[in-house]
């Protein structure tokens, strides 16, 4: 099946096959690699992208899903060299140690911040509940987020 | 001029920029033209019989370019090794082929390999490959697999027991003899899945034209697994490139050599095509190794004032069906010597049974047997205190190695190297108030509001080394670590290191030594890792060595090349050696501080070589390997609070403290980071985490659906704080600090539940301490 999926801006044309996952069209088919997979079965989280500006877990969605959508990955988060606030308090929190969970973290924060601007250390730990971390014990990506959270609405 | 220090200061990790924008190097994103996906055809059954494997109709599916039985590959890769051969303990070490022949021991045994143009492709082909089994009966309990009539794994391991070890040091018997206390338990310490987020991997290239094979994978010690490729598949090591760049998490079970790198290597060079394999986190749980799952008998031998004489344990290790890489010495070396903790006991009698079942192998999993220990003796520590009605903060004191007597020989034989542990109890103590604590838990009883607060006063054995010990305790390898500091004519510096972090942070840490070392800025030191051709032979990321062990043999590697440039400015200033200082990156003569020579000037004279001091060559450059002169023993205390619902059986955390001492500290929001998530790993044992098989050999929790690796929300925040012993063991006076959290946190969770459930008489529940247990055992005791 013929697709255009528009990510991080650019419009993109392909055949796929009806059952490829889109996560595997972002990483195999375009090359974007920073979407990470984790699990065979939506847990983890470290494929999370936007899609027409809302987190999924692109292993949960087909390719001809996205059909016509709007993607966002880790690769197009940061604007003109500039790291996304999110980016800067992973790093600037530490909220990241081996990384592989990081792009669907960051991803999923993201999506936290455009729905609630201001929110608890409960509600991040609650938000973050689709997206694993073996690394960190989410205590700094707890701050990371309240890093975001803060710089975002200055 | 000040120049400032970097180390002890919480610089940002130099790893970031490329994670955080999705440009890390992890081994499925590295895409050659040509590749092959394979994919293996794991067994659904944990004890069988392979009567017959037709592959005919897989091998004739399109895009199916070959299919590999075990039979196919007999000849052409050797079984996977075993590298911990532990003495005087009768080790039998069974046949373990990457694709089973005659017999598969455990569900998720290879049995065929396809490889096909595509993963869905390779993912189809496996369907279509009809395997006969004549299933066996299955044992998956390591105690019950020893006793007579059980099923037998092979035919050359009676009783499936691999190995017998013992180590009996100091007098138990008469101990236990006139001891006025005498405490027994049996404890399980159950099987825990690893689950690094990023699986394991491998893209493997064969060049049939030169007989290079280039392998990225996802490993923690490249060079090792360099050393076992080769062994298997007999290409020369100096034909093999192994690449680790950014690895997701290994928390070792990263460590071993396993089927699937090796079944690529040996299938890129059949086809002469690069392969590469990527499991499923499904084949991660089933055939990637699990760890811990110990069954324990203990006695404790003590006088009515709290005092241990006297240990004595027997335990039950479940190797899994094969031996891994390290895994006879997981739960002996590392386990028994570490049975004394921090205290002062005399006499330690352990017999350990290795025992083979028809699960997944077990190996190193964070901690890697300290946690057994650990576990066991604080659970012990406050069943005395229990029994003789002390505090279980005093029964530690009483029995905690004075610091006086540092450094410290054990009845186990360890030397411990530095400590002070009742300053990390009462700093612990300070920091939860404990006095107040106390007085609440009381209230809130008298209100049938259950709280409990639980301790864990670790120590643990770090910088795993060195080498003759290795040797001596059967390790097939040495346990030194290597580093090149390389310095370009320009200044700039490349350091190349044997560890092999994956998520540690020492391309920002040794960068900070090295900067503080040379008095140059950070931005201008690189450390490279990972990769075989790149870097000496190191001996990798495990055990918490990194710092200890690779870090010194950085530092060392960089005081070389100091000396070398001291001889260099020093005859470019015409002087004497011995008339030169070096400071803040700069070589001056004594005494006249104007006449100098920059650090980088004189890396450009040592290149240009036009006018060097006599018998001085060319370049600036050194390696330097590091074997320790001992292990480094971090310690510390962490105390839990936690609330238990009394009529659901749910616990809530109410406060964790942890207060550690892992001696000097380079990056302090690194460590924390290493405590943080090593406490999430411990604790998630006491309550959350449990690889559950049927008695059928079955694994129940195959998934990240059943087996609760913690989400955001059940972790609680942890409160962190050090004091600092260094170790005079190496010159930064560093210990370690990769698993003193995972170590420390299970007891003083599990502590904290039972010490909130002892007003129903409770004084123990094996872990996890899940809903369902504590529900069912308060149910049992309100009759
Ligand atoms: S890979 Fe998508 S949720 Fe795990
Ligand atoms: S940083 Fe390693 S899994 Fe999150």
């Amino acid at each position: 099946m013929q697709i255009t999926v528009k990510v991080n801006g650019v419009a993109h044309t392909h055949d796929v096959e009806p059952r490829m996952l889109l996560v595997h069209f972002l990483r195999d088919v375009l090359n974007l690699t920073g979407t990470h997979i984790g699990c065979d079965t939506s847990q983890c989280g470290a494929c999370t992208v936007l899609m027409n500006g809302k987190a999924v877990k692109s292993c949960t969605v087909f390719a001809v899903q996205a059909d016509g959508a709007e993607i966002t990955t880790i690769e197009g988060l940061a604007r003109d060299g500039q790291l996304h606030p999110v980016q800067e308090g992973f790093w600037e929190m530490h909220g990241l140690q081996c990384g592989y969970c990081t792009p669907g973290m960051i991803m999923t924060a993201v999506d936290l911040l455009q729905r609630i601007p201001n929110p608890t250390e409960e509600q991040i730990r609650h938000y973050l509940e689709g997206n694993l971390c073996r690394c960190t014990g989410y205590q700094n990506i707890v701050r990371a987020v309240q890093y975001a959270a803060e710089k975002m609405r200055a | 001029m000040a120049v400032t220090k970097l180390f002890g200061a919480s610089v940002k990790r130099r790893e970031d920029p490329r994670l955080i924008t999705g440009r890390g190097n992890f081994t499925d994103h590295i895409r050659l033209p040509g590749t092959l996906f394979m994919a293996l055809k794991r067994s659904p059954h944990a004890h069988a019989r392979i009567v017959r494997v037709d592959v005919s109709k897989a091998r004739a599916m399109p895009g199916v370019v070959a299919v590999y039985t075990g039979q196919d590959l007999v000849d052409k890769l050797a079984p996977v090794p075993c590298a911990w051969l532990i003495p005087n303990s009768d080790l039998k070490v069974p046949s373990y082929r990457a694709l089973a022949v005659d017999k598969v021991r455990y569900v998720g045994d290879a049995v065929a390999a396809v490889v096909a143009e595509n993963r869905y492709v390779a993912e189809d082909a496996l369907e279509a490959i009809d395997v006969e089994y004549e299933v066996l009966p299955a044992i998956v309990d390591q105690e019950q697999a020893t006793q007579d009539g059980a099923p037998q794994l092979y035919d050359d391991v009676p009783n499936n027991i691999a190995f017998h070890w013992k180590l009996h040091a100091g007098d138990f018997d008469s101990a236990w003899n006139q001891a006025e206390v005498k405490l027994s338990r049996r404890l399980i310490n159950h099987r825990l899945i690893p689950t690094a987020m990023e699986p394991r991997g491998a893209l493997a290239h064969y060049n049939p034209g030169t007989g290079d094979l280039t392998i990225w994978c996802t490993s923690q010690n490249p060079h090792v697994h360099r050393l076992l490729l080769s062994a298997v598949t007999g290409i020369p090591e100096t034909r093999i490139r192994v690449i680790a760049t950014d690895v997701g998490g290994g928390f070792g079970s990263k460590i071993p050599m396993y089927s699937g790198e090796m079944l690529a290597s040996a299938i890129s060079r059949d086809l002469g095509r690069p392969i590469k394999w990527f499991e499923s986190r499904r084949e991660n749980y089933v055939a990637t190794t699990h760890g811990r799952d110990h069954i324990q008998y203990v006695d404790l031998a003590a006088t009515r004032e709290g005092k241990v004489t006297g240990i004595r344990v027997k335990s039950y290790a479940n190797l899994g069906a094969y031996l891994s890489t390290a895994s006879p010495g997981v739960p002996t070396w590392l386990f028994g010597l570490m049975l004394c903790g921090a205290y002062a006991i005399p006499a330690v009698h352990v017999d350990v049974f290795g025992v083979v079942t028809n699960t997944t192998p077990t190996d190193a999993y964070r901690g890697a047997g300290r946690p057994e220990a650990t576990y066991l003796l604080e659970r012990m520590m406050d069943l005395l205190a229990r029994e003789l009605g002390m505090d279980p903060a005093d029964i530690r004191r009483k029995n905690f190695v004075p610091k006086e007597q540092f450094p410290y020989t054990t009845a186990t034989g360890l030397q411990y190297d530095s400590g002070n542990y009742e300053a990390t109890l009462d700093r612990a103590l300070e920091l939860v108030n404990y006095q107040q604590l106390r007085r609440e838990q009381e209230e809130l009883r008298a209100q049938g509001r259950y709280l409990g607060i639980g301790f864990s006063t670790y120590v643990e054995v770090c910088g795993l080394a060195p080498s003759a010990a290795a040797g001596a305790m059967g390790f097939q390898g040495g346990l030194w670590e290597s580093a090149t500091v390389r310095v370009h004519p320009s200044g700039k510096v490349s350091v190349f290191t044997g560890s092999n972090p994956h998520g540690q942070g020492e391309e920002t840490t040794f960068a900070q030594i090295v900067a503080d070392e040379l008095g140059i800025s950070i931005d201008d030191v690189e450390i490279v890792h990972g990769d075989t051709e790149m870097i000496p032979f190191g001996m990798g990321t495990y055990g918490s060595r990194s710092l200890a062990v690779g870090g010194t043999a950085v530092i060392m590697a960089t005081r070389k090349v100091k000396e070398k440039a001291t001889k260099i400015a020093a005859h470019l200033l015409e002087v004497a050696p011995e008339d030169v200082t070096f400071e803040n990156g700069r070589f001056f003569v004594k005494g006249a501080p104007d006449r100098a020579k920059t650090f980088q000037e004189v890396a450009g004279a040592a290149y240009l070589a036009w006018s060097m001091p006599e018998g001085v060559t060319p370049g600036l450059e050194e390696t330097h390997f590091h074997d320790p002169i001992n292990n480094t023993f971090p310690f510390g205390c962490h105390i839990c609070v936690a609330e238990v619902d009394a009529d659901t059986g749910k616990v809530s955390f109410r406060k964790y403290v942890a207060v550690d001492d892992v001696g000097n500290v380079v990056n302090p929001m690194i460590v924390d980071g290493q405590v943080h998530g090593g406490i999430a790993q411990g604790l998630a044992q006491a309550v959350y985490e449990y690889a559950a098989y049927d008695e059928n050999g079955q694994l129940l929790t195959a998934t990240l659906m059943d087996y609760a690796v913690p989400k955001a929300s059940m972790l609680p925040r942890f409160d962190v704080d050090r004091t600092v012993t260094p170790t005079p063991v190496n010159p930064m006076g560093a210990k370690g600090a990769g698993e003193t959290g995972t170590i420390a946190s299970t007891p003083a969770v599990a502590n904290a539940i039972i010490d909130a459930l002892s007003p129903f008489g409770i004084d123990h529940l094996d872990i996890p301490l899940t809903p369902e247990r504590i529900w069912r055992a308060v149910q049992e005791r309100r009759g």
